[in-house]
């Protein structure tokens, strides 16, 4: 015979001020194999806990319920409680007395009686409950970062060096990412190169860092501790581990195709590397464009003029490191923590026909002015005009553009537009005192460490015009560009004759975004942002164990926040990997053998792949349950038509007594 | 077996025509030269009898529900007809467009159902006469290719506008009037306020806006290349063209600029004189720019 224990916790008033506590804990002792009940003010108060704690030594207790808040908020604080006082932590139930009960309900009595339901349910439940144990299993200490942008080289540099081996995945020839690009960075205009370039080279020669350039993740199979991840290695055509990276082929190279990295606004060869501070700084041959491969091509139907053979590059290599027959491959590595940071694009603005669609060339966006004040940029730091060069005098800026706008899709706020645009107002007027800047803003959003301070700069001491309302239209008359508009503040419209109109584009989730997330069974949202396991107390966590989330994979981030992030996530992962063994919640499916009959209708819903086939000694094909992927949710056990599988901690038995003592009460 | 009426014989090309009260009164040649162009392309417009005025910019400012109902009027003894409905003007376009989006919401379908004391039924197909017109499918017979002509294409507000009740290409830069007038061998310029305000019926309370606006669109044209701007809009037509005098003397433009309809245009091409396509009745003259481009 059980010898249960009930603590019922007023939480304060939470609980006591609609349910009288007192009238549970009798009613609690009246009920079958009830041998102990008593009440606290705060029960997860150290006062509390030792009280049950107690309870347990002297009343001789071997199973305990406890009903207070929310098993969420502290189931685990109880069963720890428990375990000190010798109990298994699995002979323990939680009647929520506060979220379910006096939260909800404001008749006292009616609360009551409910109330006395809820402890009547954990009780008949915790009778069946069972001691369950965690089981052990190893891992690989090697952790796989996806993305070399900013978030990802923190994450991989703080885990490296840590002591544990990183592979770090770039899709892109260099790493930098989305920071390589940009000029200065807010509120404090440090140079964005300056800063970035060292933790570039810190990747590339850390010992315990793979780099993997040009290459994307595939495949993911396996658990926490135990990942196995298939990397496509893209052909770069040079032999990277003897090529210097002397430049002479890139500076030979005589095809020149539009820079990605420059956004249309330079130019590069078809042999290449993205910028001049490009980690690891070896190029690769874009074979889309080279000419030796389009010659190839035309030997094959010996269609039309044939081209020049070329191979210019591969006659200059001092190391004869040009590659030819260099293929892409697919490795499969094994970790045991994953971190993904893929960050993010900017938004396509030639969806706004009414800011010419792209029609323009001088309504370029943000990141291209980026490009045009670098100094490493297409005009060496020269703000010039795409149209015809010259100086642009008159300089609109349009915000929340792909941002905050439900027309086209992107309701949410990019929180670094408002920023950047301040900061653009304040460089450009630095660059050129004869720039001055108008503004459409629709707020300005300056949340952060001297985030306001550095707006307000940028109309006090730079002089830029800020227009509170939208640009309804743009249009080219000559040389000019006539911006329509509204200023809502004395609610006119405006008309501004520009010399060029930056357009500050929002963050979009990277291409891609969707397909990596369900290769990795982590969420997602509807506009391919990844969600972490709790947007406040989780926020590098997904529901994936030994899976990581950081930076603007997330959502819209600034800088700061994507090195936090990374650090974050680091920390995580070196937490991880810092185990010897992981220990498994026991809280999974188990499958009886005798009454499995092998359908595998679990397998069809289990949204973790944790159901496997396993051949039984008479050589029937039985399902059998993972523990390292189960997450308990239950459906398999829905889902069994012959009720073979059970939920260790919610078995059927356990919820139907739960809900027959209802009934029969 | 029911003999065939053939007066009443449908082609593929049949359409209920409502021309509404401009292309009675101040756009005759809009409505002459529409009716000269679908005779030669074989597409047969019937009047409809009883139309009545859409109610314009008149009724939609001052009662929703009138607004509603005086398209819905026309709307039903299109559905009498039974063929698809094609409008030369503009707003009357919008008005009909208007009312049969707003009717999909049951709530106001009964209130504009007892306006008119009738039931309303499925709608008929409810073109414009331009997009009706622009219809690839239709081989058009040119015999005097608009060639050198530079047409700077003008669709005003409510051809483009809103985008989800007319069905318009792109509501910022269109192309279907282009498209149309490259047909027939013109050169369409590429412009910026193609879509933009003409001032519309502010005229008679507010000219200077009008000025303003439609000599802004005005300069631009001229100033990207334009001999002359095609219009697909009564209204349009009447401010840009009527007032360019006024423009003159406000803002010292230096030439006029011919406005003419798209279907005008059309005409020319295919071999109409300018007397018959009433190329004369324009306050703002072509004649002199057509006859220096050997088209009249």
């Amino acid at each position: 015979m059980s010898r249960i224990g009930v603590f019922v916790c007023h939480c304060g008033t939470n609980i006591g001020g609609i349910v009288n506590v007192p009238e549970v804990v009798e009613a609690a002792k009246a009920m079958p194999l009830v041998a102990y009940a008593d009440e606290n003010k705060y029960t997860c108060s150290e006062v509390g806990q030792g009280s049950i704690r107690d309870a347990i030594r002297e009343q001789k207790l071997d199973r305990v319920v406890v009903a207070a808040c929310s098993p969420r908020m502290h189931e685990n604080t109880f069963r720890k409680t428990v375990a000190t006082a010798g109990l298994n932590p699995y002979l323990l139930e939680i009647a929520n007395l506060r979220e379910h009960c006096s939260w909800v309900h404001s008749d006292s009595k009616k609360a009551t009686a409910k109330a006395i339901d809820h402890v009547r349910m954990a009780v008949a439940k915790v009778a069946r409950h069972e001691s369950l144990f965690p089981k052990q299993v190893g891992l690989t200490k090697r952790a796989l970062v996806i993305g070399g942008g900013i978030t990802g080289i923190q994450a991989a540099l703080d885990i490296a060096s840590a002591g544990h081996e990183v592979v770090l995945v770039e899709k892109e020839p260099s790493v930098g990412g989305r920071m390589s690009q940009l000029d200065k960075t807010f509120p404090t205009l440090d140079c964005s190169a300056c800063i970035l370039t060292p933790k570039m080279v810190d990747v590339a020669q850390h010992p315990n860092i793979t780099l993997l350039s040009y290459s994307e993740v595939k495949e993911v199979r396996g658990f926490v501790g135990n990942f196995e991840v298939d990397i496509l290695k893209k052909a770069k055509m040079v032999d990277h581990k003897t090529c210097t990276g002397c430049g002479t082929c890139w500076q030979k190279c005589p095809e020149k195709v539009t820079s990605e990295f420059d956004l249309g606004l330079g130019q590069r060869t078809a042999i290449y590397i993205p910028f001049a501070q490009a980690v690891p700084n070896k190029p690769v041959i874009d074979m889309e464009n080279c000419r030796y491969q389009k010659y190839l091509k035309w030997t094959q139907t010996e269609e039309g003029k044939k081209p020049p053979e070329c191979r210019i590059c591969e006659k200059l290599c001092p190391t004869k490191s040009i590659a030819w027959e260099q293929q892409e491959e697919i490795v499969t590595e094994k970790f045991g923590a994953l971190v993904v940071a893929t960050g993010f694009k900017t938004f396509d603005h030639s969806v706004y026909g009414e800011y010419g669609a792209g029609r323009y060339p001088d309504v370029i966006s943000s990141l291209q002015l980026e490009r045009l004040m670098s100094a490493a940029g297409p005009t060496e730091g020269e703000v010039l005009r795409p149209s015809d060069n010259t100086h642009p005098k008159n300089i609109v800026f349009i915000q929340c553009v792909g941002s905050r706008d439900d027309k086209v899709g992107r309701p949410y706020c990019s929180k670094v537009c408002c920023m950047y645009t301040a900061k653009h107002a304040i460089m450009l007027k630095e660059h050129d005192p004869e720039v001055q800047c108008y503004v459409f803003y629709i707020d300005i959003r300056a949340g952060g460490k001297d985030f306001e301070e550095f707006a307000r700069r940028a109309q006090d001491e730079s002089g830029a015009v800020y227009l509170r309302g939208r640009v309804s239209q743009i249009y080219q008359d000559g040389k000019t560009l006539k911006v329509l508009g509204e200023d809502s503040l004395i609610g006119r419209p405006v008309e501004i004759d520009a010399d060029l109109v930056v357009l500050a584009t929002g963050m979009e989730a990277s291409e891609d975004a969707d397909r990596l997330a369900q290769t990795l069974h982590i969420s997602y949202n509807i506009y391919n942002f990844l969600i972490e396991a709790h947007p406040k107390l989780r926020p590098v966590e997904t529901q994936t164990d030994g899976v990581f989330v950081a930076g603007a994979a997330v959502g819209p981030r600034d800088i700061p926040d994507c090195v936090a992030h990374g650090s974050a996530a680091a920390a995580k992962v070196i937490g991880l990997l810092s185990q010897d063994s992981l220990t498994t919640d026991p809280l999974t499916a188990i499958v009886a053998p005798m009454k499995c009959v092998g359908c595998f209708a679990c397998k069809a819903v289990c949204p973790f792949n944790a159901i496997e086939e396993q051949t039984t000694r008479d050589g029937r094909i039985i399902a059998s349950v993972n523990e390292s992927l189960c997450k308990g949710c239950g459906l398999c056990v829905v889902a069994c038509r012959p009720g073979a599988i059970n939920l260790r901690g919610f078995t059927n038995q356990q919820l139907l007594s739960e809900v027959m003592t209802l009934v029969r009460r | 077996m029911v003999e065939s009426d053939h007066s009443s014989k449908v082609g593929a090309r049949t359409y209920s025509y409502y021309p509404g009260c401009s292309l009675h009164g101040t756009a005759a040649e809009y409505d002459i030269s529409t009716q000269l162009v679908c005779q030669k392309l074989g597409i047969e417009l019937r009047e409809l009898e009883e139309w009545v005025c859409c109610g314009a910019s008149a009724a939609h400012s001052t009662d929703h529900l009138l607004s509603l109902a005086l398209p819905a009027h026309t709307l039903k003894q299109a559905e009498e007809k039974g063929l698809p409905l094609a409008v030369p003007c503009a707003m009357c376009f919008s008005r009909l467009r208007t009312t049969i989006h707003e009717i999909k919401n049951k709530d106001t379908l009964n209130l504009v159902n007892s306006a008119i004391g009738k039931e309303l039924g499925e709608p008929v197909a409810v073109e414009s006469m331009l997009q009706m017109l622009a219809d690839e499918s239709i081989s058009l017979p040119v015999t005097k290719p608009l060639n050198g002509l530079k047409v700077a294409c003008y669709y005003g507000c409510l051809l483009a506008r809103p985008p989800e009740v007319v069905g318009i290409d792109d509501a910022e830069n269109p192309q279907t009037m282009e498209r149309l007038l490259v047909r027939l061998g013109a050169e369409a310029i590429d412009w910026g306020l193609k879509t933009t305000c003409c001032g519309a019926g502010v005229a008679f309370p507010r000219l200077d806006i009008v000025l303003k606006l439609s000599h802004r669109l005005l300069s631009l044209a001229q100033k990207s290349g334009a001999d002359c701007v095609a219009v697909a809009c009564p209204m349009c037509h009447a401010n840009l063209d009527m007032y360019q005098k006024d423009m003159i003397a406000k803002f010292g433009q230096k030439t006029k600029l011919p406005v003419i309809y798209f279907t005008q245009l059309m005409g020319l091409a295919l071999g109409f004189s300018p007397k018959e396509l009433l190329l004369d009745k324009h306050l703002t003259d072509p004649l002199p720019m057509l006859r220096e481009k050997e088209l009249a």
